[in-house]
């Protein structure tokens, strides 16, 4: 057993425990916190399969900008928890007799007969100079521009929805416009009246 | 590295729309409520303006590819695509004055259903998997927000919510069923996955494994038994007008949805997903047509006709190869293609008539607000009759073209029981189509509101309705187009 087998052994139980603490967790910010740690591993193994590029994305985006936001927003909602899990001992039976099913018979199917080692051909090692960033942009930018700019407008339209859906105008709030407060002029505030300085007897 | 510039002379009606969407998007946040209509105006040009660009490029009868034969440009593309844009640019123009009475005539609804087509278009020219379910995610993501457009009501909100999760879930299964593919045959492009499944015979295990999570996908999409429980819910959760928009164009994208990966990618295992296809087909003429006849609700109603319907088109779909021979494959699937043009134009003339009915505060949701409708207005009594007619499939409406033509190609590929079990159901089915024909014009109405639609919806409504019968008195034309459109496949 070489020294990579050993890290990729390591960094696959963290992973798969820390996903496991992810569903058990009670408490939900140390749910978004054992995601953290899982996505955090998954870029370890992308790592060691080479995929330097797609690693540093994820740490950077889902860790460093999604996750974070994520806890925010945990910590800020009231969440109950047992309101949430109740019914889930009376739904238990079922699902979980239907999964167990399913997976059973996926097994049955697929057993790794077809897709193990042997019929996947192992990738010819491309060389120290080989940059995963650069391929990838490259197909990105030539073989995959289609998909590529119909991602961002799928992107596009979710911004919209959410913005289409949440956004409310209040009719309550009371606004100052500097402009007006700027360009007003006496004329407006100050009404000068005149009036005798003493009554006339 | 040299960068060369893909052919975009198919994809001009692709890039037009999805700038001029951006623009509406952007001219509509400097226009408030009483200048709405300009926003309105640019969304029917931008239709108009597609129409243009599909049309100049409909005269190549081969196949062209581009973008790394990602997006394909045929005769069926530009067919469907050209009926989107009039069911969509038609679905506008009905849906006006219901949106404006309700307040929800906003520049996102306009956005929203240009980028809907746009994902139906991407959907529609798909030649590789990656294009086909991001277009298909494109359109699912608009209708989601469209469905919860109107915020306040309780029940748009709950559909817009079963929708979702239902759909990500359907998502979530063809996705998987792709990866199986992509693991079998090493590709994602559909013409290579069909020439590698006929020339390195893959383990066949696997591929119907996938086969089986893509179906199980598509028949989410198309809405047939058992993947139909969101299609009563949403329909009638769903402000009218958007219920309109989801079950008209939607469809002429999941039947190219259907072809291009059944039919382009899949059909060295026809065998296999044509006793999927007749099992599914079987289940939604029975639920579909059983289940309208307890409605009192007619979006209701209409959900589980648009389920019996799918399941009739999908029979077209399942009689295209008999016993490894694909002689009359395209008779059938150009039936199929008939038939969901046909229950397009048709269920866009049903769901107009419920927008029609409705106005300010009212909504014509049951059936007993039909009632009479032949003393309120003798004209549109006559095409909601015509409706009703081409719906049931009884002459000389367009309807009973569409039923012949399906029924034909299953006969024709030796599904005689399935052909006369079609048409028992579509018998069980005319029942509650001319119970709506009944009460029009032998019940006194209950609501006597006048009905005072503005010019543009009265003037196309009308010509919707009679299209159904000119097209009934003379198919030959649009079947002929289908058959080009599927022969050129």
């Amino acid at each position: 057993m070489n020294i990579e087998k050993i890290v990729f052994l390591g960094f696959a139980a963290i992973m798969l425990f820390a996903a496991l603490r992810v569903i058990t967790s009670r408490n939900p910010v140390h749910s978004a916190l054992f995601l953290v740690l899982s996505f955090f591993t998954a870029a370890a193994i992308w790592m060691l399969l080479r995929a330097e590029f797609l690693a540093i994305v994820l740490v950077l985006v889902y860790v460093g900008a999604v996750m974070v936001l994520f806890l925010f927003v945990v910590m800020m909602l009231d969440i109950n928890l047992d309101r949430l899990r109740e019914g889930f001992w009376s739904y238990l039976p079922l699902g979980a007799t239907i999964a167990l099913l399913m997976i059973l018979e996926m097994v049955l199917v697929l057993g790794g007969r077809y897709f193990r080692l042997q019929s996947v051909p192992v990738p010819a090692d491309p060389g120290a100079s080989y940059s995963n960033t650069r391929e990838l942009g490259r197909l990105l930018y030539t073989d995959y521009v289609y998909p590529f700019e119909l991602a961002a407008v799928v992107l596009l339209v979710a911004i919209i929805a959410a913005i289409a859906l949440t956004m409310r105008k209040r009719k309550d709030t009371k606004y100052q416009n500097p402009a007006k407060q700027v360009s007003v002029r006496r004329a407006d505030r100050v009404r000068l009246v005149s009036m005798p300085s003493e009554k006339k007897d | 590295m040299n960068l060369s510039l893909p052919d975009l002379l198919p994809a001009y009606a692709e890039i037009f729309l999805l700038i001029m969407a951006c623009v509406v998007l952007v001219v509509d946040l400097f226009l408030d409520d009483s200048r709405r209509y300009i926003t309105y105006a640019l969304s029917l040009a931008t239709l108009a303006g597609c129409a243009f660009f599909t049309a100049g490029i409909s005269g190549t009868p081969s196949p062209t590819y581009t973008f790394n034969s990602m997006f394909v440009s045929d005769v069926m593309a530009n067919v469907l695509k050209m009926l989107t844009y009039i069911a969509v640019a038609t679905g506008m123009v009905y849906s006006r004055s219901y949106m404006v009475e309700r307040g929800l005539l906003r520049g996102e609804y306009f956005s929203l259903s240009l980028f809907a087509t746009l994902g139906m278009m991407v959907m529609i020219s798909a030649n590789n998997f990656l294009t086909l379910y991001i277009g298909l995610e494109l359109l699912s993501l608009c209708l989601y927000a469209m469905v919860a457009l109107s915020r306040d009501s309780a029940q748009a909100t709950e559909a817009a919510m079963k929708y979702f999760v239902l759909g990500a879930l359907a998502s979530g299964l063809l996705l998987y069923g792709m990866s199986m593919i992509y693991g079998a045959t090493g590709s994602l492009e559909m013409t290579t996955i069909s020439r590698t499944l006929e020339t390195a015979n893959p383990n066949h295990t696997v591929l119907v494994f996938g086969l089986v999570f893509i179906v199980a996908g598509l028949a989410f999409k198309l809405g047939v038994v058992p993947f139909h429980m969101w299609i009563p819910d949403v329909y009638q959760g769903a402000p009218s007008a958007i219920t309109l928009f989801i079950a008209t164009a939607p469809k002429l994208a999941a039947f190219a949805m259907a072809m291009r990966l059944l039919v382009n990618g899949l059909i060295p295992l026809a065998i296999d997903w044509q006793q999927m296809l007749v099992l599914l087909a079987v289940l939604s003429m029975a639920l579909g047509n059983l289940a309208a006849i307890a409605q009192t609700n007619i979006k209701r109603m209409l959900a589980y006709s648009t389920i019996a319907h799918m399941g009739f088109m999908l029979l077209g779909l399942a009689s295209g190869v008999v016993d490894g021979n694909w002689l009359s494959a395209a008779d059938a699937y150009s039936a199929a293609m008939f038939y969901s043009i046909v229950y397009v134009i048709t269920s866009l003339a049903g769901f107009g008539s419920v927008l029609l009915l409705s106005r300010a505060g009212f909504e014509a949701e049951n059936i007993d607000d039909y009632r009479g409708l032949n003393q309120r207005s003798p004209w549109f009594a006559f095409i909601l009759m015509l409706t009703m007619f081409s719906l049931a499939g009884l002459p000389p409406t367009v309807g009973f073209y569409a039923k012949l033509s399906v029924l034909q190609a299953a006969v024709s590929a030796g599904q005689v029981w399935l052909a006369v079990v079609a048409v028992l159901f579509s018998l069980i089915g005319a029942f509650y189509y001319l119970r709506i024909i009944k009460l029009m014009y032998f019940d006194d109405p209950v609501d006597t509101a006048a009905i005072a639609p503005s010019i543009d919806m009265s003037v196309l409504l009308s010509v919707n309705g009679l299209a159904l019968l000119l097209l009934g008195i003379m198919p030959q034309q649009l079947m002929q187009l289908c058959f080009v459109a599927i022969k050129s496949l």
